[in-house]
């Protein structure tokens, strides 16, 4: 019996990176082509992430390149993390706070009150409420006698085993909402349940929620692949592509 | 004006500048960096027929910016909504001597718009007074991301934005163009949040507020705000463009704004010179929600006449011959319309 003394993989740095989401898009950075390199040597291992514009929010950034870094520290074997954020108006300041171990607060100084705590759950109410979305219209598509109202009824158990499904269980579950399938599918923001009256406008809500986030992850893939030609191989299409209401028909 | 299939659309252009970002007048990196990522909006969302070379994109100047618009473009009358962004520029980056000198001469066609920033305090408010005077202000641009000092953006809810706004309605300047840019203090909350605009418009209803790029990428705060408060608008600048590579997304915008805001309320904008607007009038005139989307209504052509400028030149009480008029809506204030065409569950 033999094991890997030291050192390493660059495959298990690329899963510990799939890890890492763009908080914002509800994607992660590497299905949305913003590692621009992973270097591995022995135990030491250096990550370089890039962004679609120099004027992205510095916020979201450092929560991408604060939780890669953390990913990768935890992988086994590993002795020494660099990583940095290239081409940013604030690529200094993050990557100078992040090698200090200075902390969100330590690196923004008098611009950081507390944490990003409130920013990342406001961007996870978001994802679960675009996942809800898209799994309600799309079984709403699947039988023309469904109505909105009736949306208010139906549960997880009533949705078909697929990816959007899967995508929806899982945003139920980093919010901590049951995840059984007796509970109720659509919600308001503060996780009641809406009633047969309600349920249509809760669905306009939720919908107007994914509209923004998949045209900004549209939109910011596009300037990615723009700004850095070539990117665009690096970018995995979403699972749910397919999704006939998604902005994804880019005509040409 | 644009004519097509004997319909005749006035054009309002609502957000236009003149801007200089040429190496001479960059202050520092992030002058460069500023206007190539604006240069990577340009290209990422223009039909390649309509990419500029990036020496033009630097600098346009008056005389192709009249040709751009007017004689190219259709517009007939056009806003110029200049970003001061001094820390990035020594100059500034909208061009307030060229821009206002060549509103001045062209009264008819071009009305300027200048800025303010809260945070100069009582110098601002005496500078806004004498800016009013000269410029004749009808409205103000206002970037809240500008970075000022050690300061790197405000929200249009600070006590001092306030005062800016007391002295705005003291001096008819009734509409506050918001052009929401990634606002970085507080870094804790996210920096597209537009709710700013919701108390801005709470406190004061005699003002008019344009919220640009429809909020984007917050579309659904900005509808959300919007829908309760009758004074706020949506601006259709960086949302026009996706049109050409992202028609099922510009429907989308569009189709939710009509549905939140109601259809008088919505403005046409090139964001020139990020575009031109030549392209953006023809293929919205062309442009229909797709029949599979039957959650929206179909584009009308009236609502187009009241998109491309109707609705911004009755804010600005800029004349349009009464043949070229379309009555307004009868909708709701405030709150969701309801367009009865569109129904999803007769799907």
């Amino acid at each position: 019996m033999s094991a890997v003394l030291t050192g390493v993989r660059y495959d298990d740095v690329r899963r510990a990176l799939d890890t890492v989401v763009d908080p914002e898009l509800d994607e992660p950075v590497t299905d949305l082509g913003f590692v621009a390199s992973v270097v591995v040597d022995g135990g030491r291992v250096e990550v370089h992430l890039r962004l679609p514009t120099s004027f992205c929010s510095p916020n979201f950034a450092w929560l991408m390149v604060s939780d890669a870094y953390d990913a990768v520290s935890a992988l086994e074997g590993v002795e020494r993390v660099v990583v940095e954020l290239d081409d940013h108006h604030d690529s200094d300041l993050i990557n100078r706070g992040l090698a200090a171990g200075a902390g969100y607060r330590g690196t923004f100084k008098h611009e950081a009150l507390d944490n990003l705590d409130e920013l990342r759950a406001t961007f996870q109410r978001k994802a679960h409420t675009a996942a809800m979305e898209r799994a309600l219209t799309a079984y709403l598509r699947a039988d023309p006698t469904r109505t909105e109202a009736d949306l208010a009824d139906v549960r997880l158990g009533d949705l078909p085993e697929d990816p959007g499904t899967e995508a929806l269980v899982r945003r139920r579950a980093t919010l901590g909402l049951p995840v059984d399938a007796d509970a109720p599918v659509l919600l308001n923001d503060d996780g009641t349940r809406p009633t047969r009256e309600q349920a249509s406008p809760v669905l306009r809500r939720a919908r107007s929620v994914r509209i923004s986030v998949d045209g900004n992850a549209h939109f910011c893939r596009g300037l990615l692949a723009t700004r850095y030609p070539g990117a665009e191989d690096d970018q995995v299409p979403r699972a749910d592509d397919a999704h006939p209401l998604l902005p994804l028909s880019v005509l040409s | 004006m644009y004519t097509k299939d004997g319909e005749k659309y006035f054009i309002l252009d609502a957000h236009v500048a003149l801007w200089d970002a040429r190496p001479e007048n960059q202050l520092n990196v992030h002058g460069k960096q500023f206007i190539d990522c604006f240069f990577d909006y340009h290209r990422n969302l223009s039909p390649e027929s309509e990419v500029w070379p990036y020496e033009d994109y630097l600098y346009q100047g008056g005389d192709r910016l009249m040709k751009d618009l007017f004689e190219d473009g259709y517009v007939d009358h056009a806003i110029f909504q200049p970003a001061h962004l001094g820390e990035f520029y020594k100059n500034g980056f909208g061009q307030t001597e060229e821009a206002s000198a060549l509103a001045k001469a062209h009264p008819e066609k071009l009305t300027y718009n200048h800025n303010f920033d809260p945070r100069n305090g009582e110098a601002g408010l005496d500078q806004l007074r004498a800016d009013a005077e000269r410029f004749d202000l009808k409205g103000v641009k206002l970037y809240t991301a500008e970075w000022h000092g050690d300061s790197r953006g405000y929200k249009l809810s600070d006590p001092w934005c306030y005062r800016y706004f007391e002295l705005c309605r003291e001096l008819g300047i009734k509409n506050i163009h918001v052009h929401k840019g990634p606002t970085i203090r507080p870094l804790d909350r996210d920096a597209f949040d537009v709710s700013d605009v919701d108390h801005a418009a709470t406190d004061f209803t005699d003002l008019n507020f344009v919220v640009e790029h429809c909020g984007l990428p917050r579309l659904e705060d900005f509808c959300w705000i919007a829908t309760q408060e009758p004074n706020v608008y949506a601006g259709l600048a960086v949302a026009m463009p996706f049109i050409h590579t992202r028609p099922r997304y510009f429907a989308q915008i569009i189709g939710e704004l009509i549905y939140w805001l109601g259809e008088d309320r919505i403005f046409f904008s090139s964001d020139y010179a990020l575009w031109t607007p030549k392209w953006l009038v023809e293929q919205f005139v062309d442009f229909q929600i797709p029949s599979d989307m039957t959650e929206y209504g179909q584009l009308t052509v009236e609502q187009k006449k009241k998109i491309l400028g109707l609705n911004a030149a009755k804010l600005y009480d800029i004349p349009v011959p009464s043949e070229l008029q379309v009555p307004d809506a009868d909708e709701t204030k405030t709150g969701p319309r309801e367009p009865e065409s569109a129904d999803l569950a007769s799907v």
